[in-house]
């Protein structure tokens, strides 16, 4: 299978001149930030009636983590200068709540803070580090869970006494519950995480037509993936029709992936999590389990969230929220880019106002 | 500008114009250097030079389809090349970690010297120095080049509405490559650098005078980045459409899996060029007559449309902005 035919079914043309003759306001919330791009990148934005929006959700890793992690992480690197970082690249620039302070700034100063593409990389590291202590920063949905288990499995399984995992992992349906619930919130349907239903399967997702009604499609990362999304979601409007539907069956089953659901509650503990620009959910994260505590970053450096009054212009949560487009942000473009951001929405490659600064300012 | 450098300085992106602008060129401003070309036109008694420079660090430093020497050599020389320049001399200035592998570097310079022979150009001065253990990353290599100016009409001020954009091949093909190198993914994804001596590419753009307006060779920062520093600046936009861009199969297919986009990965032997749209179709057949050029393409046009912008017309008939590079290429996370 070629990814182009995915980019650009045959019949894409039809659906494009189709969605183009709707009048009526549509709000569209794509929950993951992968969507967020590939809408961006493929120009998707562009090609629909302005009254069809497409609103970004809680669906970027980076972008959800609280600041007060992000400061947590840095305290951790700044107190333990011979402490291994790892982590997944899009954690580097992400600022902390003192200005100008970031993984990146702290690698610069010396602190030693690794890119890893897989989790299993980390492992690595400490394999070969035996007199050192490395931290794998866990964060992201239950896309990135299976790596993180994988990771803790190979320490596990090899006996090695120098690798901690922070888990900042979190589930996707209780912050969509979260939204949900807010007086309001105004989307009329969902473009649903296809990664995350591999995992967590059609039925994962049910409760938003069962207990929302709202018009629900699974689907994969293409363009033409997305804009069929988008079609089936607005058919299910006009045609008052909502139910659950799966445009990623080439990856989504109806039950997601039972090996990996298993593993995840042998491993972890749902536990009460801060999501940025949200707030604390009730079970909304995963922390390990108190069996693997000899893996556990929190434990072993006795990590402690320090709340963060701080206020400040960056509207990031109201993006994550769907409450407001990138360019609504004051700071938007002027006092955050990528370059100097402010909030992670812009530092996250897949961040909304990172996609919106890169490829829809004209 | 940060009070640290960080990594994201030496991306050849945003951050690396800010270092340039606000720091380097405010000290040693001069018409030379202000051009901020790929080589500075010198004039010497009433004959015209080009002298360019360029720090290779690349790691690893071997690689598919090439090392740290070749490159060294490809680089500087292309730099001339791209300038309209004959390329004749070059220093070669060696910066060697404690412990390196005399092989290593056996094989680094006759890599350097089978591509100067290549080149025809001539190693004239050199320097070697010795670092101790842990403050280099095995080698890192600074060539500087000279080269004789035969074509002076080259320069961003020339570029005109309907102007036309070619590239003389795939893109992104050398950052993949290392990508793929520093992922231990060359055998799954075979990805070969394009790192080569671009002069006879060059020369056949020349031929057609001064309807060709501006070259570069896009090496860091990629094509996107190297597209923005021809408008920047300008009333111009330039619009490339998504589908005329040559990527190959595998580099494509890597930097699907890595999250990185083809249009500002490396590229370490193409030219992109601005040439006036009289030429354009005549010069696409020329330069596929030439091995290295075989798939040249024309990949889009300027406009007024966007001033001082690009913008990508996306293959499903959408459009979005290509900015220069932000910070460092960094993968996606799912």
């Amino acid at each position: 299978m070629h990814l182009n035919e995915f980019r650009k079914p045959q019949d894409i043309d039809r659906v494009i001149k189709f969605l183009k003759k709707i009048d009526r306001k549509i709000k569209i919330m794509e929950v993951c930030g992968t969507h967020t791009m590939a809408i961006a990148k493929s120009g998707i934005k562009g090609l629909l009636p302005e009254n069809i929006k497409l609103i970004s959700g809680p669906g970027c890793p980076v972008c959800v983590t609280p600041s007060e992690e992000i400061d947590a992480i840095l305290e951790l690197c700044r107190k333990n200068r011979d402490l291994i970082i790892t982590t997944y690249g899009d954690m580097m620039k992400v600022p902390g709540t003192n200005v100008g302070e970031s993984l990146e700034k702290l690698r610069a100063l010396g602190s030693d803070i690794r890119i890893v593409y897989s989790a299993l990389d980390a492992v690595e590291i400490a394999k070969n580090n035996q007199d050192r202590e490395v931290v794998f920063l866990g964060i992201g949905f239950e896309t990135t869970t299976p790596g993180t288990i994988l990771a803790l499995e190979e320490a596990i399984n090899n006996n090695i006494n120098n690798f901690y995992i922070y888990s900042m992992h979190k589930l996707v349906e209780p912050a969509l519950r979260a939204l949900l619930e807010q007086p309001d919130f105004d989307i009329d349907g969902f473009i649903c995480p296809g990664h995350v239903g591999a995992v967590i399967g059609e039925e994962g997702f049910r409760f938003l037509v069962d207990e929302y009604k709202k018009p629900s499609v699974i689907c994969g990362f293409e363009a033409g993936d997305i804009l069929i999304g988008i079609f089936k979601i607005i058919n299910q409007i006009i045609n008052n029709d909502v139910k659950l539907e799966n445009e990623y069956k080439r990856v989504v089953k109806t039950e997601g992936n039972k090996i990996i659901k298993e593993k995840v509650e042998k491993y972890f503990k749902v536990s009460d999590d801060l999501w940025r620009g949200i707030g604390l959910i009730k079970n909304s994260g995963l922390k390990l389990k108190k069996e693997y505590e000899k893996f556990d970053a929190i434990t072993r450096f006795n990590i402690t969230l320090r709340e963060n009054n701080k206020t400040t212009a960056c509207r990031c949560g109201d993006v994550i929220k769907g409450k407001i487009e990138p360019n609504e942000c004051s700071l938007f473009g002027r006092l955050c880019t990528p370059e100097n951001a402010v909030g992670p929405c812009m530092v996250s490659s897949e961040g909304a106002c990172a996609a919106y600064y890169k490829y829809l300012q004209f | 500008m940060d009070e640290i450098i960080t990594l994201s300085y030496g991306s050849g992106g945003k951050k690396t114009s800010q270092l340039i602008e606000n720091l380097i060129l405010p000290a040693f401003a001069c018409n030379e250097l202000n051009a901020l070309s790929d080589g500075a036109i010198l004039e010497l008694d009433s004959n015209k030079f080009v002298f360019s420079t360029d720090s290779f660090v690349v790691s690893p430093y071997f690689f598919p389809g090439g090392d740290i020497g070749k490159l060294a050599v490809c680089g500087t020389v292309n730099d001339l090349a791209v300038c309209g320049a004959v390329p004749k001399f070059l220093s070669l200035s060696l910066i060697i970690e404690e412990g390196f592998k005399l092989e290593d570097l056996k094989k680094i310079i006759n890599s350097i010297k089978e591509t100067a022979e290549k080149c025809n150009v001539k190693v004239v001065t050199g320097d070697t120095k010795v670092v101790e253990k842990g403050k280099g990353d095995g080698i890192y290599i600074n060539t500087s080049g000279i080269g004789v100016l035969t074509h002076e009409f080259l320069g961003k001020d020339k570029i005109a509405e309907n102007d036309v954009v070619i590239v003389t091949g795939t893109v992104g093909d050398h950052g993949a490559s290392i990508m793929a190198a520093r992922n231990n993914l060359v055998d799954e994804f075979s990805v070969i650098s394009d790192c080569a001596p671009i002069y006879e590419l060059a020369q056949c753009i020349l031929q057609y005078g001064n309807k060709v307006k501006i070259m570069r060779d896009p090496t860091r920062g990629g094509v996107a980045t190297t597209l923005n520093e021809f408008v920047e600046g300008t009333e111009y936009s330039i619009e490339i459409n998504e589908e005329d861009i040559p990527v190959s199969v595998k580099t494509n297919n890597l930097c699907e899996i890595l999250g990185i986009d083809p249009l500002y990965s490396a590229n370490e032997g193409k030219i992109l060029a601005v040439v006036d749209y009289s030429i354009a179709e005549s010069l696409i057949n020329d330069l596929r007559n030439i091995e290295l050029g075989k798939d040249a393409a024309i990949i889009g046009k300027v406009t007024k449309n966007f001033p001082s912008k690009v913008v990508l017309n996306t293959n499903l008939g959408g459009s979005r902005v290509l900015t220069k590079l932000t910070g460092a290429q960094l993968p996606r996370i799912c």
